[in-house]
Formats: C-alpha cells, structure tokens, sequence
C-alpha cells in the first residue's frame, strides 16, 4: 500500500478544523478504527501516521487559507481524554523504517507548529481537558500555552521509559528541559512517573502554564485565545486555496507540473528534475494572490515537500536522490526578486517560509543527496539553495555533445544568506563555510552574478567540475559506489557531516533524540519477542537484557 | 461511644484489636510512629469531609450500627447507638496467612509481598485509588436520601451501609500512606477533595458521579453497583500485595450487608407491589395507570430501573479486552474473580476466552488471549451473580401469580465503555441507528415522568415499626430485633 500525503479537511478522519474570525480550532477526535495499517485500533485518541498526515495538512492551510488566524486550539473532541499519543500497537507491529520515518515526520509537523507561531504569528493553545500521555503531551509541548484541566485526575506525563521502554522521541525530552526549561532533576523524576503530574505541581515544574478547573475551563481558554488576539497585530487577508496536489504515478516514477521523478530501481536511485517557470512574474502582489497556488514557487514547493514525503515512505530502497533543472536561470532569478519584493505580504512571506521547511525537510532526509548542473539548468537564487543541501554537487564545465544549450550557470541572491535557515539557525552557505569565512564574504559579493562552473568552484559552492570527457564515467562511478556501501553508515555519515554549527532544539531532537530513540527501536529490550514495545498491552512484563551499553 | 470492647481479640494468630486508641486498628499503629502521624493528620480531614458531605442533617442522630471491633469467623462486630461523626472507623486487616504465595501471574509460587515493589508502585497506587475513589462517593452519592427514608430500618441500613464506606476509605488510606510515601498521602487528601457529580473535581468513575435521587435508586445501586464493588474486591483479595489482599479480604465481610440491602429492598418493594395488586384485583403488570394509583411502583418501571443501573454498572468493569486488567493480572496484583478455585495455570500463557464482540451489526465470539479478556470474564461472573438475585425478585412476582419476568438487558445495551461504547443497541440485544434507538428510549430506560413519580413518592416516614406504602416490612429485624424497635433516634 502506497502512503498519500495529500488530503483536506472534508475527508479528514480524526481532525476537524474549524475556523472563526481570527481563531481556530484544531480538534482531535480520532476514529479508532481508522488506522492507516490494519491490525490496531486506535483508542484513547492515540494516533499513527494518518492521523498525523491530517494535522500536519491542517497547520500548513492555516498558514495559506487562513492567513486572518491568530490563534489556533488544540483540543480534544473526547471525554476526559487529550491524547494517547502515539499507538503503541502501531509501533510494535511496525517496520523499523516505519517507525523511524514516523517520528521524524510528526517531529517535523510539531517544528511546523512551532515555526507558524514565530514566522506567521498563528499562535497555538493546548487546551487538555484530561489525560495527555506521550505523544499526547509532546503535542502540546509544541504549543505556545498549555492549559491544563484541575479535575483531580487529569495529567500530563510522559510514561515511555517506565511504560514502554522506548523515548518520548517527538522532541518530549528536549522540549521539556530546553524549551520549557524544566529543572533536569524534576524532568528525571516525570519521565518516571507512568502517571504523569497533574494539578498545581504541573504549573510549578513548568510542565503547563496553568491549570483550570473544569467548570471555567472553556471559559478560560476562550478568554486566552481572547487575549492573545488582543495583542496580535490584524491580517485581513483573504488566503488562497490549496487543491489537491496534482500527481501522476507512473511505472517508474512520478509526474507533477513541475516536477518529474525517475525511480531507477537497478541503480537504486531517484532523478528529481525541476521544471524552471513556465509563466510570467506576476505583475503585482495581486496578481501573485490570483494565480495562488499555481504561481510557479510555490507549486514547485509543495511539488517537491510531497515528493520528498512520498520517497521516505514508499521507496526505501532508492537511496540516492539526485537533483537537476531545467529552465531559464535568469527567469528563476526574476521570481527570486519577485518574492524579495514581497517581504512585506503574507503570502510572499509564507512561500518562502515553506520554501525553508522544504530544504529543512530535504537536509534531514536519510538519502544519499547528489545535484548535478548541467547546461540548460537553472538553479538561482532559492532555488540553489538545493545545491547546498546536497551531499556532493558535480557541475559540467562547457557544453555537452549533441547539446546546444549553453554551459550551466548557477546565481546566488540574497536570499541564500538570510532567509533560509537550517536546523542549526545557520544559512546553509555560512554553515558550508565555518571554516572559510572568507569565501562566505566572497560569496556575498557574487549576488546576482551568473557563475560558471570554474567560478562556482572557485567559489567552493560545487564540489566537482568536469568536462564532458569525464562526465559520464565520473558520475556513473559515484553513484555505483554509493549504492554499495552501508545504507545504515551512509546515513549516520551524512547526518553528522551535514550539520555543522551550533546545535538547537531542532538539531537535538534529529540529532540526538531521534537517534537515540532509532537505536533504542532496534534493541531487543524494546523490539524483541520479549521486549517492550512487543509486550504492551499483553499484560506480560516485558525481560530486559540488564546490560548497559 | 458506649462500647463494652476493650482489645478484642477473636484469632491467635493476629494483633489485637485496639480500640483505646484515636484510630482503632490491628496493625499495631502503635509502634509505626511515621504512619500513625499521618493517618493522625488526615483523621480531621475525613471528619471535616463527612461531616460536610456525609448523610445531610442525620449528623447528630443516634443510629443503631454494627461497628467492626475484630477480625475472626464469629463475632467480629457489636451493635450500639452511636452518633455517626463519632463512628469508631478503624483499620482491621484479615488475618495473615503464615506461608502464603502469589496465587496467579508471572511470579505465582512466589512469596507474597509484604512490601510494594518498586516495578509495580504506580499500578498499585493506581488500583488502589480508584478502589478507594469509589468509597466515599457512595456516600456522597446518597446523602440526601435519609429526607425520604421508608422506615427508620431502612434509614439505619443507607447509614450502616453509609459508615461501612468510610470505613472502606480508611483500609484504602491506610494503604496509600503506610506503603507509597509522600505520593501515597497527596493521594489520599485527592480522595477527600473530589466530589461525585462535580464539574470541577468529579470522581474518578463515571457511575459514581451519578445521582442516586430516590430509595429505589438506592436499593438499584447496592444491589448493581455495590456488586461491582464486591466482585473488584474479590480480584484485589487474591492480590500478590499482601496488605492489599488482607484489607479487601475483610472488607469484604461488610460489604455482603450491602449486597442485602439492595436485594433485600427491591425485593421488598416487589414484593409490595404484587400484593398490592392482588389486592385490587389487578393482574395485568402493563397497567401502569392502575398500578400507580394505588401508591406502589409498577414492576415496568422496576425493569427500567435495573437496565438503567445494570448498563451503568457494566460499564465500570472497563474495556472487555483491556491492557490494564492484563497487565495487573500477570503482575499478580488483580487477579479473577475466585482465583484459587479456577481450574487452570492461573498465568494465562496460552489460554483464550470467549469474548462477545461486534462488527458492522452483528454479534460474535471471539477466542481472544485470555489475559486481555480477564474483565470480560469478570463481567461474565458479576452476571451470573446478578442473576441469581434476579431469580429471587421473579420468585416473589410468579408466588403472587403475576405473569412478568425481570431480565437483564443485553449486554451491549446502554453501555458507554468498552466493546459496545458505540453501538445503540436495544434490551434484547437489536442495533439500531442513533435515532432510532432513542426513539424507543423511553420503553428501556426510565423517562421523566417515571422519575417524578418515584420523587413523589418518596416521603419520609420516621415513626417506628411503621413503613412507606411502596415497599414491604422485612422479614427479620437488623441484629433480630423487634419490629418497633427504634433504630435511629432522631433528635
């Protein structure tokens, strides 16, 4: 079964958004037997990835079609229940890339909360009405207030360790000492405490913002969401519809309207060729806000966050992913200072915003990322941002025989300096040169400028420049030699190699939480015939191997 | 209290029961300075809390009770006059059992644990305060019903059965705090600061923040849910936790009286309708209107009633196929109901159980692990109790010669835990739509002008050896006491 990303709210399942004036309301009531895999039922609001597609389609159209939102609850549309988290069923029954590829993406949707708060001022609410465990409590730990119900019984915990054996790996720990910034010594004693804190001491560890007793509790998260509006500033905007995506699944590989990807399942990679605009720049920013979700940068992108999603989960086995494009270099920089000028529009605003999540998305991707340059292509301004999320860039120095098109070019714009930040805070290009200051000021001064593949090495922003001698057999050789290393040390060798600086909430969660949490998924202790995660819910205990690693 | 008990003792092989101290117990407080602090702190505020949510404006009234002063087969309760905030509530544990091993679970065999171990804390705490939550409900639950009592025996019986449940909340304090620590007695002040049917601080299960508004409710809810009660102790009297299992073993000796009183006064109030009506000459049971106006309950409605607090009731055993009981299960802190006496590995590592479940319409068996099924199994047990007090109530109609059966609902009827949460599904087990099924409501479930028939007829009669009109004088007095003796002296 092929997993789909794509979907809106008439056929969500577990999720209804609902919005009102400058408010919305997220709420969850999730169908237990609508599981995206058969074998579990989802009960107590627990989740599994269908779940998780919907919210994660809901807090990205809050962004493009409801751009007047301020503020966002999330609530829960059961009795006394939040969320479960994620269903423990789900997890044992699944394959470990599953599991792996599970939590990085709804990591990525909690990031996406969080980053609509600070970048579009969509500020979310938790509003639990009762227990919150897990996943459930991660969810609210990606908001900007958690109010909690004062019932006597209701709680937010994070029971994993003592429970499960495994981690709250979508970002529970880091969020809770760094984000939060619960004391460690307290953090320690929660994530031991299956049943969770509820009441005042869940205010006074800083666990939630306040507690509520139940008969004000609607009342006082009206009166938050109230306040919150009071201090955001006022967007009349009318947002743009998103339709659904247009994606052609053909025998080897997917067609969208600017995008095409080649599976090659004998050299076990995916060519990812980008289509340089076919329309003109808009005139004016209403002229952007007709074509909406057509104008060219912003179909590109969804284009290509899909397309990612859909390897990571139903292609495993390609693992190599490489980038080209094709189209007019100057034109794409056009649209560059097209979207520039939109600083000041939301939507300009918000497509760069999502252009940003695409290449954090595509710089977390566990492939082999390879981008060749080619004549006829047209990597400039954000769009080159690729060439430095790759792994390795192999650019053509001249043309190519049988090939009228000219040398490649690639152009910087001010927006590869700024606007696009990594995980680590950084912009690519200052993260690419920590060791070479002096190039990133070079590189600033090449704004604009159309750079040949000798420039562009010189530079240091491509790895490689051939000739059309060397072209063919060099290119060959990578990717046959990548193809037969160790999937498993390729990935631990580009995680590490691609992030370097400062380390953030972000990095530690992929870096360290998720890793942790991937390991701890591959231990008998968790995923063994006596382990944890196989046992939950058999009422057998599980048999841990005592030894310490 | 007047009570004639110095240090009774019934057992060799126990601790005395003392009863010269604050708290009369049998665990040797005396000697367990930090336990007997905290247990001395939190006495106040279970006073306080009886005292505000205890049987309202009865508290000075001298109630004929059985006070527990022992622990052995014969003689382990006296009956005096006492004034019920001076009730002597005491924590009385069964007697221990030299040599005894874990009976179930994966560490059966083993010697039981006098200590709470470490793995198994949170779930214990967590058993443990539910049990206890629903101790003091109950009273909260009933305390307006003494404004209406039938008859000063049956006011007597609501506040013996009222004490008891204190008591109860005692055995599960005294737990909380001599064995969970700091944990244990935050835990325990929690058990006192929540409230049945409060928005804010409700209790912890949904049947116990419902109303009991009238003695017929009552009688429902001892006969139904107490029941429930009883079955959840006989599990937790098997548990592998000893002190756990030695408190429910003798709470358990009190809480056979509950059972009584709720068969005891349907029956009663069965009773007195058929004769009522044989009387008059009426033998059509349907004919309401008649029946009614003779001032007796009309046996429909006794139906009604029961489907209403048998579906509430089956709803507190949780999920049919439930995580929890197993875990608690093969953790041998809960086990099925009459463990020792099931013949089988009593571990579970193979064995499955038929389990009644439901797919689009249609009801079916399923042969599931029996670990996850051991609270359908329980369920299964606690209707094969109800039925034999079922069987009693039909005796009493088929000796009037009335043609009327009571019958429990389906089992899917009603419910809003577990397998069946979902389903609209009639008394005889049909499914139906949303609205169909409420459309038919009104003939399952008792509607309004039931429930402001039986408020009306609910009239307070406080004269000794005197009864309301709706309901039967019982057969025997309570410790064989005369009929005019008067059991509670109002003041």
């Amino acid at each position: 079964m092929k997993i789909d990303f794509r979907t809106s709210p008439d056929v969500y399942r577990h999720w209804s958004l609902e919005t009102e004036g400058c408010s919305a309301k997220l709420t969850l009531s999730v169908d237990p037997t609508g599981g995206i895999f058969p074998g579990y039922e989802l009960k107590m609001n627990s989740y599994d990835l269908g779940v998780d597609i919907e919210l994660a389609d809901a807090v990205q159209r809050l962004r493009f079609e409801h751009p007047e939102v301020r503020v966002v609850v999330i609530q829960s549309g059961l009795d006394r229940i939040f969320c479960a988290g994620a269903n423990i069923k789900m997890l044992g029954g699944s394959a470990h890339g599953h599991k792996v590829n599970f939590c990085k993406f709804t990591n990525e949707t909690r990031n996406a909360i969080e980053d609509a708060s600070m970048h579009s001022r969509q500020r979310y609410i938790a509003a639990i009405n009762g227990t919150a465990a897990g996943g459930g409590y991660e969810l609210a730990l990606a908001t900007d207030h958690i109010i909690l119900i004062d019932d006597g019984s209701a709680a937010v915990s994070l029971p994993e360790v003592p429970l499960l054996g495994v981690l709250p790996g979508t970002g529970g720990l880091t969020r809770l000492v760094d984000k939060r910034k619960v004391r460690r010594d307290l953090a320690d004693v929660f994530c031991a405490a299956e049943e969770g804190i509820r009441g005042e001491k869940a205010v006074e560890w800083r666990l939630v913002d306040e507690v509520v007793r139940g008969s004000e509790f609607s009342e006082r998260v009206r009166a938050c969401v109230w306040e919150l509006i009071k201090n955001a500033s006022v967007n009349d905007a009318r947002g743009i519809i998103f339709d659904l995506l247009d994606r052609k699944e053909i025998d080897n590989g997917l067609t969208y309207k600017y995008l095409d990807v080649v599976f090659d399942r004998t050299r076990r990679l995916a060519e990812l060729m980008i289509s340089g605009p076919e329309i003109d720049i808009p005139e004016n920013t209403s002229g952007m806000h007709a074509i909406g979700a057509n104008f060219w940068p912003l179909a590109l992108t969804r284009e290509l966050d899909d397309a990612l999603l859909y390897l990571r989960f139903n292609e495993p086995e390609l693992g190599t992913l490489v980038f080209r494009s094709e189209g007019n270099g100057e034109k794409v920089l056009a649209f560059d200072m097209f979207l520039q000028s939109q600083e000041e529009n939301w939507l300009g605003r918000e497509i760069l915003n999502y252009w940003k999540r695409t290449m954090k998305r595509l710089d977390i991707t566990s492939r082999t990322l390879l981008a060749e340059v080619l004549p006829g292509s047209c990597f400039a301004g954000f769009l080159s941002e690729i060439l430095f999320s790759v792994d390795r860039c192999y650019m053509l120095q001249g043309e190519l025989e049988h090939d009228s098109r000219s040398p490649g070019k690639i152009w910087l714009s001010t927006l590869n300096f700024a606007l696009f930040p990594m995980a680590n805070g950084l912009s690519r290009l200052e993260t690419r040169f920590l060791g070479e200051p002096e190039n990133f000021v070079k590189a600033q001064e090449l704004v604009g400028k159309p750079l040949d593949a000798e420039s562009a090495l010189s530079a240091g922003l491509v790895t490689v420049v051939l000739d059309d001698i060397d072209w063919e057999d060099e290119i060959r050789i990578v990717k046959e030699e990548r193809a037969s290393y160790s999937p498993d040390a390729l990935i631990g060798m580009e995680a590490n190699l691609r992030f370097a600086g400062p380390e953030t909430i972000e990095t530690k969660i992929f870096g360290r939480l998720s890793a942790w949490q991937n390991w701890i998924f591959q231990r008998e202790n968790a995923i063994g015939d006596d382990g944890a995660l196989k046992l939950y819910g058999t009422g057998f205990r599980p048999k841990y191997d005592k030894e310490r690693v | 209290m007047k009570m004639d008990v110095e240090g009774a003792t019934s057992d060799e092989n126990m601790i005395e029961v003392s009863y010269n101290d604050l708290i009369p117990n049998n665990v040797g407080l005396n000697s367990d300075r930090a336990l007997k602090r905290a247990l001395e702190r939190w006495q106040p505020k279970f006073l306080d809390w009886w005292r505000t949510m205890g049987p309202d404006g009865f508290q000075e009234a001298e109630v004929y009770l059985r006070t527990a002063v022992g622990v052995g087969k014969g003689g382990w309760a006296v009956f005096d006059y006492v004034k019920m905030p001076e009730y002597r509530w005491g924590i009385l544990l069964a007697p221990k059992e030299e040599g005894r091993t874990i009976p179930f679970g994966k560490h059966k065999g083993e010697p039981v644990w006098e200590e709470v171990p470490g793995e198994y804390r949170a779930l214990l705490r967590r058993l443990i305060v539910v049990q206890g939550d629903t101790e003091p409900a109950s009273v909260e639950q009933q305390r307006y019903l003494g404004k209406t009592c039938p008859s000063l025996y049956d006011l007597r019986n609501l506040f013996q059965v009222n004490v008891e449940e204190g008591r109860h909340l005692w055995a599960m304090v005294h737990l909380l705090q001599k064995y969970f620590g700091r944990d244990g007695r935050e835990e325990a002040d929690a058990l006192l600061e929540r409230r049945s049917g409060d928005r804010d601080k409700p209790r912890l299960l949904g049947a116990f923040n419902e109303e009991t508004p009238d003695w017929l409710s009552f009688f429902m809810f001892t006969f139904f849910t107490d029941r429930d009660g009883k079955m959840q102790l006989e599990s937790l009297a098997q548990s592998g936790f000893d002190p756990l299992a030695r408190t429910t073993r003798f709470m358990l000796t009190e809480e056979a009286f509950h059972m009584f009183v709720g068969e005891s006064g349907v029956g009663r109030a069965i009773q007195r309708t058929c004769e009522v009506m044989n009387e008059a000459g009426i033998k059509n049971p349907y004919d309401v209107e008649a029946v009614r106006k003779l001032g007796v309950i009309d046996l429909p409605l006794i139906q009604r009633k029961a489907n209403f607090h048998i579906a509430l009731t089956r709803d507190l055993f949780g999920s049919e196929i439930s995580t929890n009981a197993a875990t608690y299960f093969n953790a041998g802190l809960k086990g099925r109901y009459k463990e020792t006496r099931i013949d089988d590995d009593h571990q579970l590592k193979d064995a499955t159980y038929p389990v009644l479940r439901h797919f689009n319409g249609e009801f079916f068996t399923e042969k599931v692990p029996a670990l996850s099924a051991v609270n359908a199994r329980l369920l299964d047990d606690y209707s094969r109790e109800c039925q034999g007090g079922l069987d009693r109530w039909n005796k009493i109609i088929k000796n009037f010669d009335i043609e009327f059966t009571i019958k429990q609902p389906h089992v899917a009827f009603n419910r809003n835990v577990g397998e069946f949460a979902n389903l609209h599904v009639s008394t005889e087990g049909g499914v139906f739509d949303e609205p169909t099924w409420t459309a038919h409501r009104e003939e399952w479930l008792p509607k309004s002008e039931d429930l402001k028939y039986l408020h009306d007829l609910m009239k307070q009669e406080k004269k000794c050896d005197c009864f309301a009109n709706w309901i039967s004088p019982p057969r025997h007095g309570v410790n064989n006491m005369e009929g005019d003796f008067e059991y509670v002296k109002l003041r």
